[in-house]
């Protein structure tokens, strides 16, 4: 079953779980207010940062290797369409079968159906963004089949019916003690006695999913990379989880991304080398599973792929924001990120959190979908995803290039306009000329009124009372530098320099006294 | 050398002090100073915050004062106002199709400096207290401000120079590159995050046992400096320039005409 992609007219944006449901503001809000789950994230990212920076500071040639990283990306991008056919042509010469979905809808039915002509009604799973960002397990359930997540955070998430707040650790949010009693209440046959000693917690888990694992038919994964001169899939793991997922079942049911290819086998190289070290801190990453189509009377003989774009074609339009697709999922950019660490990540609603998801989604849903406009201001661009990305994507530009497609996206569609864009309009005149900002520094003494005799300001009007929550605002002084400025060089006799015009000279030696 | 001075928006209309030490560091070491009065900001409020269009007569302008004027090289007391220069101005004009004004823009972000990069790179300062005369006999910690750390990759320039500084005792920041949790307007659109990361520099500049926190950027150190004095702490904030600037002649007015952030004489 082959059905060419097509180039459609519009941006097709993608569906599934995306979608910021409220403000990220409001959603940080509530978040920080949970004192155990900041706890919890400051350790976990704590943790991961430093284990990450020792791995990653012992290469010598890690920049050259994120250079790499980047620039076969960026080729890859570049030819998307040829190399999918590529790789389309290898998979199903070696015994795989192709098919492709322009949608989270799509994608979902098309896995629903392939575990329907197998009969079975229990799927097993490896950790996998794709299937998480069209909502398999969900859409499964409502056909009547089960999945079960085999990964141990993953594992830990889908027991308390709750969602992943980290791409790569999703449980991040809890601690050991909240996973034990998570066991006991949603664990068939856990021992009660069970202590919250991890590995305690990782033997239980062991035994409740080798009865799956031994008894599953049919698997479900994501990928990791798929490599077009051969057709071959790859996963990259720690568990080992993953590997009875991809080798004990039938069949196995692959979803991924269009834009996880690589041209060659030899491009793996350079990311097996950025991965592990970027996302586990790890020199080597313990289990990685690489798969070529059928081999007869080994592994899984129905091999399928499903190719999913939901929204990436839109995001791969967009000229400044389409290195976003770069993304390898390693997570290094939300464990460095000052705003995830304290808010977590379910404060971004979507299933990419951190950096990368406050502009993954937005490019993939496109600015207006619900509240996923408000993702690219949480962030204070600080730039330590940009530096910890192993494949250098400049986060902080694309979030700043998604705020002007916000800004001008509601340009002229509102009646009235908000405070930002009023106060925004006013400093851009201010500060356009140096004769407009010397007026408004005219009124540096008003300020000196409000500050009051403890001389600090305490509370402001407005968005500007975001300000004056936490932090006072110093009296401002007498008199500009400006003005100073150009009365110490007048007094000197020196040219004052008009308003707008050149450069005023420097003070006569005599009045370099004077300025003291 | 000549050398154009880019006050900022900021350091004019709140902080002059660390304009007046930036000229005085630089006359001292025998340079003159022009004040190319056209000036106003660099503009990244608007582009950070999304309003590019409204950011293009910034923008404009700031390479108006700065192209016609005859000097050397010019010089911020600030990191991300010279990171907006060299980096934001070209893609500004960029986006409005301006092929002219974008050149003009990248020829100006060449030849402007941050200030411990002029004095470090350009001008050759290895020991402040030899060179400059800096005196100042206080203990501080240093916030080394993200956009100076990975824009502009200042390195240790301005440690470096606050070390050599006369009777300085200099604390290390525990998580000094930890983000203050400024960031411009996302201090207001996301005040709750940012107050969140405010604290923690806040606990961290406190755990120094300094009296003050300096860096290059005065918006930085107004919104640490704000934080601290809501909390009631004693610790103020100071501008590195004036720091530098201080001598044992004319030691820096911490309380001086501009009030640091808690307006409080400190001693
Ligand atoms: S954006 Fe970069 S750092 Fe973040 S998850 Fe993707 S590859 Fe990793």
């Amino acid at each position: 079953m082959t059905t060419f992609l097509g180039m459609p007219a519009l941006p097709a944006f993608g569906s599934g779980n995306l979608f910021a449901g409220e403000s990220f503001p409001k959603a940080a809000h509530r978040e920080l207010g949970n004192a155990q789950l900041r706890a919890n994230l400051g350790h976990a990212t704590h943790t991961i940062r430093d284990k990450r920076q020792a791995v990653v500071s012992e290469l010598p040639d890690w920049e050259q290797l994120r250079d790499a990283g980047s620039a076969i990306k960026e080729s890859v991008m570049a030819r998307l369409p040829e190399l999918l056919e590529e790789f389309e042509a290898n998979f199903t010469a070696r015994g795989g079968v192709i098919h492709w979905a322009r949608d989270a809808r799509e994608a979902n039915e098309i896995v629903a159906g392939l575990v329907r002509e197998t009969g079975e009604t229990e799927v097993v799973k490896v950790k996998s963004m794709a299937t998480q960002e069209i909502g398999l397990n969900e859409y499964l359930e409502e056909q009547g089949i089960e999945a079960f997540e085999t990964d141990l955070a993953e594992l830990i998430v889908q027991l308390d019916h709750d969602k992943p707040s980290h791409i790569l650790v999703p449980a991040i949010h809890k601690n050991r003690t909240e996973i034990r009693d998570i066991f006991l209440r949603e664990m068939p046959g856990a021992d009660p006695a069970l202590t919250d000693d991890p590995p305690v917690l990782a033997m239980a888990a062991r035994e409740h999913l080798r009865r799956k694992f031994l008894t599953a038919k049919v698997a479900v994964s994501g990928a990791n990379f798929a490599l077009a001169d051969s057709g071959t899939l790859a996963v990259v793991e720690s568990e080992g989880n993953g590997r009875m997922c991809l080798t004990l079942p039938e069949t196995l049911i692959t979803v991924m991304g269009i834009e996880k290819l690589l041209p060659t086998w030899q491009d793996l190289e350079v990311f097996m080398q950025l991965l592990p070290r970027s996302s586990t801190g790890e020199r080597m990453n313990p289990y990685t599973s690489l798969w070529t189509g059928v081999t007869e009377g080994d592994g899984p003989q129905n091999v399928h792929l499903v190719l999913l774009d939901n929204g990436r074609s839109a995001a791969l339009a967009d000229e400044m924001g389409r290195s976003a697709l770069h993304c390898i999922r390693c997570s290094a950019c939300m464990n460095v990120c000052p705003v995830y660490e304290r808010t977590g990540g379910h404060a971004y609603g979507s299933t990419y959190p951190g950096p990368i998801g406050a502009i993954l989604s937005p490019l993939l849903t496109g600015i207006q979908a619900e509240e996923n406009n408000s993702l690219p201001y949480a962030s204070s661009l600080c730039g330590a995803c940009y530096d910890a990305c192993p494949v250098k994507i400049n986060i902080p530009d694309i979030l700043v290039h998604l705020r002007s497609v916000d800004v001008d996206s509601k340009r002229g569609t509102k009646k009235v306009p908000s405070q930002m864009d009023l106060g925004m309009k006013a400093a851009s005149w201010a500060l356009s000329s140096g004769r407009n900002l010397g007026l408004v520094e005219k009124g540096l003494p008003l300020g000196r009124l409000a500050a009051g005799r403890d001389k600090k300001i305490k509370k402001l009007p407005g968005i500007a009372g975001g300000w004056t929550q936490s932090r006072d605002i110093p009296a401002p002084p007498a008199q500009s530098f400006r003005d100073w400025w150009a009365k110490e060089h007048r007094d000197a006799g020196g040219s004052p320099g008009t308003p707008d015009g050149g450069p005023s000279s420097t003070p006569s030696p005599e009045t370099k006294e004077a300025q003291q | 050398m000549r050398i154009a001075l880019f006050a900022t928006c900021i350091v004019d209309a709140m902080y002059p002090a660390t304009a007046k030490a930036t000229v005085r560091i630089l006359e001292r070491l025998g340079h003159e100073v022009v004040f190319p009065s056209g000036q106003a900001c660099c503009g990244q409020m608007h582009v950070n915050s999304g309003y590019l269009k409204e950011a293009v007569p910034v923008v404009a302008n700031h390479v108006a004062a700065f192209d016609t004027a005859d000097y050397d090289v010019a010089v911020a007391p600030s990191g991300s106002c010279v990171a907006s220069v060299k980096h934001q101005h070209p893609m500004v004009a960029r986006s409005c199709g301006d092929a002219a004004l974008e050149a003009r823009a990248t020829a100006v972000g060449a030849k402007t400096y941050e200030l411990s990069e002029l004095l470090v790179d350009v001008l050759g300062v290895t020991d402040a207290g030899a060179q400059l005369g800096s005196y100042f006999p206080h203990r501080v910690t240093y916030h080394p401000s993200c956009h100076g750390m990975r824009l502009l990759r200042l390195g240790d320039r301005q440690s470096r120079l606050l070390r050599t500084v006369q009777g300085i005792d200099l604390a290390d920041l525990p998580e000094a590159d930890q983000c203050c949790g400024f960031g411009g307007t996302f201090s207001m659109k996301n005040a709750d995050v940012s107050s969140a990361m405010l604290q923690d520099k806040a606990a961290n500049i406190e755990s120094t046992g300094a009296e003050l926190c300096t860096g290059g950027d005065a918006s930085c150190l107004m919104h640490i400096g704000g934080g601290l004095s809501r909390q009631g702490s004693s610790t103020t904030t100071l501008h590195l320039a004036e720091i530098l600037a201080s001598t044992m002649e004319e030691p820096a007015s911490v309380t001086g005409e501009v009030l640091v952030s808690t307006g409080k004489a400190r001693r």
